[in-house]
């Protein structure tokens, strides 16, 4: 177990010099940098001016030469500072993370409460207009495109209850309340998408457990469906689930860019669309490896819990 | 439980035709289809007509999906816009499937370094969100709809070489390759003929699913205004111009995001159901 995570580790480091390099190389290749944003397109300014701009930010170096610099500093955990604002990356996006983090967990948790108790009432009622149903929806569930799902609640609850999304974030911890009542509806819409991939896992795994021999005895034993269904069943039948539940962790983090920008909330999302339109090259570095890291990690983390939790697998 | 040719064959279609909802998936994407290339003798008018007296009209007996904020048809722009989702999730998805399925024939197939190198470059897509890999690729490429098919390819062609790899790892150590090696057959033969077939299902299931992610996809880049640029009739370009008069004139916003869930919704029908009738285990 421990080679494996240690196997794992290293080629997360290969994966995220790889992502580095490809980050660096993507933000130089759109036209523009932010010189020329700086600048605008209007005003008359000297070539003296530009160069010595461009020299400011480093840009006047070959690519590899400003790779070099960047990299040599993020090994040591300095992403740099962001050059449209001068605060450090890292604080940058460390003010943004709860945003980002809260929203992805109410969308979990959503997606855990509805997708869990709909699967298993599906594959218990395997075939019958229940199951259909509850197979229908969920596919539906899937094709609503998030950002129109989350345009239609504010259109519904604005009609309806002259509600509008808040300007200005608040922290659960400064004010609980006024914090949920603006993050419970987006995290809501990021959920309804999982939940459907949630409920499809949890009806196919306890179908396929249901099928066990050992069921049979159980049920043979006498024991009421109840806890053959829940003490039986359902234990075994959530190890895969807890694997895809962990796995949409990491995509959540991708829905909650749009999320974000449909109900106007500064997280992780919105600060990389921004940092790439004013081609602030720390930032969107910085942001991206930091995504990248947190996505690795939690599928890491979840293999290694999906190990832990079936005594079965061991890892090579 | 049943496996091999003999039970693929002649039930295949029967059982895709016994599965009500596949049916229902395909006649919807059907008629998304033809929608897409007859859209300029279905559409009422021209989507791109601006008549500005007729501005903001709500869904009315003439104009039945109402009027835009310069008096286009939506309706109109709602049926051109499935050419525009159309065009762009097929050849992204087509993109993503040639390249994606060849680099995995060729990392199952000579195994070793090349392996290696494809898998890590792959690991280095998996690393990161879809969605989000795919507006950021976009916003770095620049808006438009030619960037917008390149990042969606890019995203999810790393999903198809991963089907591909995994039954080529297994068919290339079976005794009629070798055989087939033996008489001299050439490595790209032996590929195309021998191994490709084996691939096939899980990459046409695969398609499927990914043509129904692309759609989302495109949508999703188009709202953020990073894919196809106004006036082309896009669904989530109009749900985009719509977001402004959402509380004056909701149509706008309500038809194009009706369009995508179906046209997504048909995808998924299909391909759900091919997966049920490929793969007897997930039934």
């Amino acid at each position: 177990m421990q080679r494996y995570i240690a196997n794992r580790l290293l080629t997360m480091i290969v994966s995220l010099l790889g992502v580095t390099i490809i980050v660096f190389l993507l933000i130089r290749l759109i036209p523009g940098t932010i010189v020329e944003q700086m600048m605008g397109t209007e005003a008359l300014t000297s070539y003296e001016t530009v160069e010595s701009l461009r020299r400011y930010f480093g840009l006047d170096q070959p690519v590899y030469v400003q790779y070099y610099q960047w990299i040599t500093r993020v090994l040591v955990g300095d992403l740099g500072h962001s050059w449209r604002t001068a605060i450090p990356v890292l604080q940058f996006i460390l003010s943004r993370l709860p945003v980002t983090v809260e929203l992805a967990a109410i969308a979990i948790i959503v997606a855990l409460l509805i997708g869990v108790p709909a699967g298993i009432v599906s594959a218990i009622k395997h075939n019958s207009p229940v199951d259909s149903l509850a197979r229908i929806i969920a596919l539906t569930g899937l094709s609503i495109p998030l950002f129109w799902q989350g345009t239609m609640f504010i259109l519904v609850l604005s009609l309806a209850f002259r509600w509008a999304p808040a300007m200005e974030w608040v922290s659960p911890l400064k004010d609980l309340g006024a914090n949920l009542s603006m993050m419970l509806l987006p995290g809501f819409c990021l959920g309804t998408a999982s939940a459907a991939v949630i409920m499809r896992m949890t009806r196919s795994c306890m179908l396929e457990v249901l099928r066990q021999e050992y069921i049979r005895t159980a049920r043979a034993k006498g024991l009421a469906e109840r806890v053959v269904l829940i003490a039986h069943a359902l234990k075994n039948a959530m190890i895969p689930v807890v694997t895809v539940a962990g796995l949409q962790m990491g995509y959540l983090l991708g829905g909650t860019v749009v999320v974000e920008e449909v109900f106007s909330l500064p997280g992780i999302g919105r600060l990389l669309l921004w940092a790439i339109y004013q081609r602030d090259y720390p930032s969107v570095q910085g942001t991206v490896l930091f995504v990248a890291v947190m996505f690795m990690a939690v599928n890491l983390f979840v293999d290694v819990l999906y190990a832990f939790l079936d005594p079965r697998i061991r890892y090579a | 439980m049943l496996k091999g040719p003999t039970y693929r064959s002649a039930p295949f279609l029967s059982r895709i035709a016994r599965n009500r909802l596949v049916v229902v998936g395909l006649v919807m994407a059907v008629f998304l289809v033809l929608l897409a290339v007859f859209a300029d003798v279905i559409s009422p008018r021209d989507p791109l007509a601006v008549n500005v007296a007729a501005a903001l009209h709500p869904p009315n007996l003439k104009e039945l999906f109402g009027t835009d904020r310069f008096g286009r048809d939506l309706l109109s722009r709602v049926i051109h816009g499935s050419r525009v989702s159309l065009s762009v999730s097929f050849s992204s998805v087509a993109v993503a499937l040639v390249a994606g399925t060849f680099l995995g024939l060729i990392s199952g197939y000579f195994g070793g370094a090349w392996d290696i190198a494809i898998s890590r470059v792959m690991d280095i897509f998996f690393s990161f969100p879809v969605l989000l890999l795919a507006i950021a690729i976009a916003a770095m490429l620049g808006p438009g709809i030619e960037n917008a098919v390149m990042a969606i390819a890019i995203v999810y062609a790393p999903f198809f070489s991963r089907v591909a790899r995994g039954p080529v790892l297994a068919e290339r150590e079976k005794e009629y390759i070798q055989a087939a090696r033996v008489i001299g057959a050439s490595h790209e033969r032996i590929l195309l003929r021998h191994i490709f077939p084996n691939v096939l299902s899980p990459i046409i299931v695969q398609a499927s699913v990914t043509i129904a992610y692309a759609i989302l996809t495109e949508a999703s880049l188009s709202y953020l205004g990073l894919g196809t640029q106004p006036p082309t009739p896009s669904w989530g370009t109009t749900l985009n111009e719509g977001r402004t008069y959402l509380q004056l004139a909701p149509w706008i916003s309500i038809f194009p995001g009706i369009a995508i869930m179906l046209a997504v919704l048909a995808f998924n029908l299909v391909g759900d159901g091919l997966r049920d009738a490929l793969d007897p285990r997930m039934r």
